[in-house]
C-alpha cells in the first residue's frame, strides 16, 4: 500500500504542487492533508482522472483538536477506487474561528447527509451544501455537542464526577 | 396562520398536461408500522404518486460517538450492539477487530473461525428479518410466521454463546470470551440440519409467486452508478449490479479461506434486493458449513494480558491476574497513538469504525460508517413517481435499521 502513497503523492503534489501540505502511511492508509480551500478541487481529480478513479466516498467526518492552535478543526474524508481496490484518506484542517470548508455535495452525493452530520456535531459549514441543517438533533440546539469542550456529564451536576464516567 | 397550512393543500404544475393541479401532504411515520422503526417521511402526493418526498432521522439519535469519548475501549463493545440490532455480533466483532488493528494483536486461527461462524450467523438472521418482513409488506404473513423458527434458533445459539439474545456482546478484544460449549455446538449442527428445509419453503413461497413478482419487480429501482454516487454498500449497492464485497475486498478475520460466491443483481429494485439476500444466506450457509469442516485445534483467544480479562480462577489465585484483571477493568492499558479504519460486511452494508487513538484509556475519537444512514438519503429519489405501496416496500428492501440510523 505504500507504493500508492507514492504513486497517488506524485500526481497530486504535481498537480496541485503546494496544496498538499503532508503525506503519511497510517496503518493501512495513505493519509494525504491538503488545504482546504482546494479540497473540492483535488477531490473532483481524484474522482475524474483515469489513473485515480477514486468514485466512492466512503467516510466522511469531523475532527476538533482544541490545543492545535489555527487548525483546531478538520474534515477527514476517505476515498476508494473499486476497480483497483485502493483507498486513501484526505484531510483538511482550519481554524475554529472560521469553519467553512468547500462541499463535495456537487461530486458525490453519499456526502449530503454526511456533512449535514458534520455540522451538526462540530459546526463545520461545507460552502454549497444545498440543505445544510441540523440532521440528528434538534433544530433549536445552539450549540455543537461533539466539540470538546462540552463534556459527556452534564456541567451543574456535582454528585457525578465527569473524570469517572464510565467506571 | 393560513388556511392553506391547515388544509395541507398546495399546487403544482403537472409537466405532462401543462396545467395547475392540487397536491397533498402525506405524513409517513414517525411512528407508523411501515416504517419499521422511527423515522419520518413528509410525501408530496399527486393522487397515489409520489412527487417528492423528505426524510426526517434522528429520533432516537443517542451520541454514541460522543459517549465513546469517555468509555475504555472494552466497553465501547455494547455501544456497536445497539447499531443494527438485527445483526449485533457483526458490529462487535467489528469493533473488536479495530482496537485489534490499532494495538497491532494477532488472533489464533480457531478465535477466528468461531468468529466467522458467528458473524455469518448474524448474516442469516438479519436476512431472515429483511426478506420476511418484505413478504409481510406484500402481505404474506406465512413466511414471516414460519421462517421465524430458523431466527429463533440463531438466537439460541447465541444465547449459549454469550447469554443474550439481542444485545449480544459477544467476544473481547484479543478473540472470544470463551468456546463454543459442547451444548452451543449441537444447536448449531440442528440449525445446520434444519435451516436448507425452511429456507427451502420460505423461497417456494415467495420466490416465484405471483403476487408478489408483481409487487416488487420494478419497483424502487436504482441504477449502480447512483448507487455507488450515494454511497450504497451490502445487498443494495450488489442488487444494483456493482459487486463490492467487504468480505472479498478487504478479507478479515480469515475470510480469504473460504470459498464462496457474490450474489449481484441487475435492475437495483425491490425483487434484486431480496433475491439477493435470499441467495447470500445460502452462501453463508456454506461459509459456516466449511468453517465447521475445518475448525482449526488450538486457543480461542490471543495471549493479550492487557486487553484479555483473565478467567475468574486466576484472578481469585494470582497476583498478576489480578493486576491485569484491575487494570484493564479500570481501562488503564497503554494503547499506541494513531488513526486507524477497519471496515466489515454488515448485514446492510459496510460498516467502518474510524479510531482516533491519543494513547490515553479512551479514544480521542470514533466515528461510526453506518451503511444506513449513508443509504437512506437516496430514498426520495427512489420513491419519487412511484406509488405509495411501492415506497413501503422500498423502504422495507433497504434494510432501514433506526438504530444504526441514527446512532
Amino acid at each position: 500500500m505504500s507504493e500508492l502513497l507514492v504513486s497517488v503523492g506524485d500526481r497530486l503534489k504535481a498537480t496541485f504542487g503546494d496544496a498538499i501540505l503532508a503525506s503519511s502511511m497510517d496503518y493501512d492508509f495513505p493519509v494525504f492533508e491538503v488545504k482546504r480551500d482546494k479540497i473540492e478541487e483535488i477531490a473532483r481529480f481524484l474522482y475524474d482522472d483515469p489513473d485515480m478513479g477514486f468514485r466512492f466516498l466512503t467516510t466522511l467526518c469531523g475532527l476538533h483538536f482544541p490545543e492545535q492552535k489555527g487548525k483546531e478543526l478538520g474534515v477527514m474524508y476517505q476515498f476508494h477506487n473499486l476497480p483497483k481496490n485502493h483507498r486513501i484518506r484526505i484531510k483538511t484542517f482550519f481554524p475554529v474561528s472560521d469553519p467553512t470548508v468547500p462541499s463535495l455535495t456537487g461530486i458525490f452525493a453519499s456526502a449530503n447527509w454526511q456533512e449535514r452530520q458534520e455540522y451538526d456535531f462540530f459546526g463545520i459549514r461545507f460552502t454549497g451544501h444545498p440543505n445544510l441543517k441540523r440532521i440528528l438533533n434538534m433544530d433549536e440546539m445552539n450549540y455543537y455537542p461533539m466539540r470538546k469542550e462540552y463534556r459527556v456529564e452534564d456541567g451543574g451536576r456535582s454528585d457525578k464526577n465527569d473524570a469517572m464516567f464510565g467506571r | 396562520m393560513s388556511e392553506e397550512v391547515y388544509t395541507n393543500r398546495n399546487t403544482f404544475i403537472d409537466p405532462r398536461t401543462g396545467e395547475e393541479r392540487e397536491y397533498t401532504i402525506l405524513n409517513l411515520g414517525p411512528t407508523h408500522p411501515a416504517t419499521h422503526g422511527i423515522f419520518q417521511n413528509v410525501l408530496k402526493m399527486d393522487g397515489e404518486i409520489i412527487l417528492d418526498a423528505e426524510p426526517t432521522v434522528g429520533y432516537i439519535h443517542r451520541a454514541f460517538e460522543k459517549i465513546a469519548e469517555r468509555k475504555p475501549y472494552y466497553q465501547i463493545t455494547v455501544l456497536t450492539d445497539r447499531l443494527n440490532y438485527c445483526s449485533s455480533p457483526i458490529n462487535n466483532m467489528g469493533w473488536h477487530m479495530t482496537v485489534e488493528k490499532l494495538i497491532g494483536a494477532e488472533i489464533p486461527k480457531r478465535a477466528e473461525y468461531l468468529r466467522v461462524i458467528i458473524m455469518e450467523l448474524s448474516r442469516i438472521a438479519d436476512h431472515i428479518i429483511c426478506n420476511t418482513v418484505i413478504a409481510v409488506d406484500t402481505g404474506a404473513m406465512t413466511g414471516f410466521l414460519y421462517f421465524f423458527q430458523s431466527r429463533e434458533q440463531i438466537y439460541e445459539i447465541f444465547e449459549e454463546i454469550c447469554g443474550a439474545r439481542l444485545t449480544t456482546n459477544i467476544g473481547r478484544i484479543g478473540g472470544m470470551e470463551r468456546d463454543f460449549s459442547p451444548k452451543a455446538w449441537e444447536k448449531i449442527h440442528r440449525f445446520m440440519k434444519d435451516f436448507p428445509a425452511k429456507m427451502k419453503e420460505f423461497s417456494n413461497l415467495v420466490e416465484r409467486n405471483r403476487i408478489f413478482m408483481d409487487r416488487t419487480i420494478g419497483a424502487g429501482p436504482i441504477s449502480g452508478e447512483r448507487a455507488l454516487n450515494y454511497g450504497f454498500t451490502g445487498p443494495n449497492l450488489r442488487a444494483a449490479g456493482v459487486d463490492y464485497d467487504v468480505r472479498v475486498m478487504n478479507p478479515y478475520s480469515s475470510y480469504s479461506d473460504f470459498n464462496f460466491k457474490i450474489p449481484v443483481g441487475t435492475n437495483g429494485d425491490v425483487y434484486d434486493r431480496f433475491m439477493v439476500r435470499q441467495q447470500e444466506m445460502w452462501e453463508s450457509y456454506s461459509i459456516i458449513e466449511q468453517a465447521i469442516k475445518n475448525m482449526p485445534d488450538g486457543d480461542f483467544h490471543a495471549v493479550l494480558p492487557e486487553f484479555y480479562l483473565p478467567p475468574k480462577e486466576e484472578v481469585y489465585n494470582s497476583m498478576e491476574a489480578l493486576i491485569y484483571h484491575f487494570k484493564i477493568v479500570m481501562g488503564e492499558n497503554e494503547v499506541p497513538k494513531g488513526e486507524v479504519y477497519h471496515s466489515v460486511e454488515a448485514g446492510n452494508g459496510e460498516l467502518g469504525f474510524y479510531l482516533v487513538s491519543d494513547g490515553g484509556r479512551t479514544p480521542y475519537r470514533m466515528h461510526i460508517r453506518r451503511p444506513c444512514f449513508i443509504y437512506y438519503q437516496a430514498y426520495p429519489e427512489m420513491i419519487k413517481g412511484g406509488m405509495l405501496s411501492d415506497a413501503i416496500l422500498t423502504m422495507s428492501s433497504m434494510n432501514v435499521i433506526a438504530g444504526e440510523l441514527d446512532a
